[in-house]
């Protein structure tokens, strides 16, 4: 890319079977907001394995959108998505570039940053502009969420992933109108041999109710009273890490450090202690309510209502109790 | 022969990390240092591989940039099966951000010239952003796979591996050909403790120190450390602390359920039907 002449904030859209990753979207939002203070254009960047209605990126708030196609993106090899996110990249030459710190994203953008011969920041929650110098400042957590580090980037673009569920999704505008670039894919093939064996139906990520479990379990098949639970609320179950090391439940419901990082409406944690390394992936839960026999457990501090109590006995009459309301 | 890199980092253990939030900073000398907890995962993968290769048919060598008592941390990873370890440690290298650690070690591996296959834990717990080994394999044009659950099968032959990658909510079975960089999470095993024989051998161990000289013919000073860090840390905060209404209910949970349900039918979350 010709870095002096760098313009513009490109967010990566990353596209999973014909839908767009909804932190494209609170990023576009985000972006309208860094546009006014720079003055410059918003584009957005998908590679798609299938054909996508790329107005829907406009009405987000982006003024370009530049695709390419190709039944090859279904498979998730970051080596061919960094070619093919380079030639964006220098088509559009911005001066930001964002992409959503979901698994894949971090682990192509450290590949695309090397590549582009600059810098990047991992998992931001926030990104603003300095006033003085118009440069971005990419704020992330750091020790466990204890501090925020405020970086700058030398050099362009700024480049940084961030967190999902930080920002709102910006508002669809059908009104709007921008421009849409298709490019050609890169050549060659991928070098890698993929091949999906399994797919699970749900993202915990994406669960505005998950019902958690953790050691107050005695067996296995006592996650099925919190599956009730979930079920009448629509919501998932989640675990701790000591119930999936113990094999109650696949690794795909664990939060925490070693797991998801979840931002539900609410969370119900069911017997778990509260370990620091499973509050930080759940503490900005939106609600946190905390049902445990312990009442010294960790749990309660940062619960809005703590429940001091026996799960196999509060949980069943919770759900009597949400019966007779619905 | 299978030449096994295995990155590792020394942290400080973050379970025991105090942290001043008056002053806004770590209290470093709070807690000890270990192994980075995912390098252990990565570690034990390269022992099990080795285990199944046969004793003369692979060689592991650890690798980290720290400072000098970061050795304390390469001698744990001979004690767990490292054969050799390798600390790179100076003055040029401190300071360095994730750009200018990937260039440094990266430099070192093209300097050990002779490597199949590099694994990494998912992320340290200290920095917490998983950038080092994906920025590795760009530096070095290997391919590399992310979130590794499971090695499926080595197949020395012809020079590959079949690991599980767990992406976009999926597992998917990929082959990368050698040399590749693998970054692994903690399902992929247990790791073993060392025995006590294996540590006290490991603490008489030599550990082979590189200082800047050993690239300098590679990398010039100013690419690396803070000087050549394109990210720099302007100032830090203190993160607020997320109010909450910490309501309990100590005797019975009666009313407690009900202020749960009258909740949900606040936020409309009761579905309804």
């Amino acid at each position: 890319m010709d870095k002096e002449k760098a313009s513009g904030i490109l967010v990566f859209a990353e596209e999973r079977k014909g839908d767009v990753h909804n932190v494209a979207y609170e990023l576009l939002n985000k972006a309208q907001e860094l546009k006014e203070d720079l003055d410059c254009e918003v584009a957005s960047a998908v590679l798609s394995s299938q054909k996508l209605d790329y107005s829907e990126l406009i009405y987000r708030g982006a003024d370009k959108v530049y695709c390419i196609e190709d039944e090859k993106f279904a498979s998730p090899e970051e080596n061919y998505y960094k070619k093919n996110l380079l030639k964006i990249t220098n088509a559009f030459n911005p001066e930001i570039l964002l992409l959503g710190a979901t698994g894949f994203g971090r682990s192509l953008a450290p590949r695309l940053a090397i590549a582009l011969e600059t810098g990047l920041t991992a998992d931001c929650v926030d990104l603003q502009i300095d006033e003085e110098s118009n440069k971005l400042i990419q704020i992330r957590p750091a020790f466990s969420g204890n501090i925020l580090a405020h970086i700058k980037t030398e050099g362009l673009p700024q480049m940084a992933t961030i967190r999902y569920k930080e920002f709102t999704e910006a508002p669809r505008d059908t009104s709007r109108s921008g421009e849409i670039i298709k490019l050609e894919p890169t050549e060659g093939e991928i070098e890698v041999g993929i091949e999906k064996i399994e797919e699970r139906a749900k993202d915990i990520t994406e669960a505005e109710i998950i019902i958690a479990g953790g050691q107050g379990l005695k067996q296995p098949q006592d996650l099925d009273i919190l599956q009730d639970l979930a079920d009448k609320l629509g919501g998932m179950v989640g675990a701790s890490r000591d119930i999936v090391d113990e094999g109650y439940i696949s690794h795909a419901h664990q939060v925490g450090y070693s797991g998801a990082r979840v931002k539900p409406k609410i969370y119900i944690a069911c017997g778990i202690s509260g370990a620091t390394q499973h509050i930080v992936g759940m503490k900005e839960a939106d609600i946190i309510i905390a049902i445990n026999k312990d009442p010294s457990a960790p749990i309660f501090n940062v619960a809005d209502y703590g429940i001091v109590g026996d799960l196999y006995e509060v949980v069943p009459d919770l759900i009597a109790k949400i019966e007779d309301c619905m | 022969m299978l030449d096994i890199i295995v990155l590792v980092k020394q942290v400080p253990d973050v379970k025991k990390v105090k942290f001043d939030r008056e002053r806004g900073v770590i209290d470093r000398k709070s807690a000890p240092n270990e192994l980075n907890p995912f390098d252990l995962n990565a570690l034990e993968a390269a022992v099990q591989i080795k285990e199944e290769l046969g004793e003369d048919a692979a060689k592991i060598t650890a690798l980290s940039m720290g400072p000098d008592m970061a050795e304390d941390s390469l001698k744990e990873a001979l004690a767990r099966g490292a054969d050799e370890a390798i600390l790179l440690s100076a003055r040029e290298f401190a300071g360095s951000d994730t750009w200018a650690t990937s260039l440094v070690l990266s430099t070192a591996i093209k300097k050990l010239a002779d490597y199949d296959l590099i694994l990494a834990g998912e992320k340290t717990v200290d920095g917490d952003t998983g950038q080092v080994g994906p920025q590795i394999a760009e530096f070095l044009d290997i391919f590399h796979a992310a979130y590794v659950s499971e090695i499926k099968k080595l197949d020395n032959d012809n020079h590959n591996i079949q690991v599980i990658s767990e992406l976009w909510q999926s597992s998917f079975l990929k082959t990368l050909d050698f040399p590749c960089l693998l970054t692994v999470t903690k399902e992929i095993n247990d790791p073993r403790l060392p025995s006590i024989k294996d540590k006290v051998q490991a603490r008489k161990a030599e550990i082979t120190k590189w200082d800047y000289s050993a690239l300098s013919d590679y990398i010039a000073a100013e690419e690396i450390g803070i000087k050549g860090s394109p990210t720099r840390i302007k100032n830090i905060e203190v993160a607020p602390a997320i109010e909450r209404e910490g309501e309990v209910w100590r005797d019975g949970y009666e009313k407690a359920n009900e202020k749960i349900c009258e909740l949900l039918q606040e936020k409309q979350l009761l579905g309804g039907e």
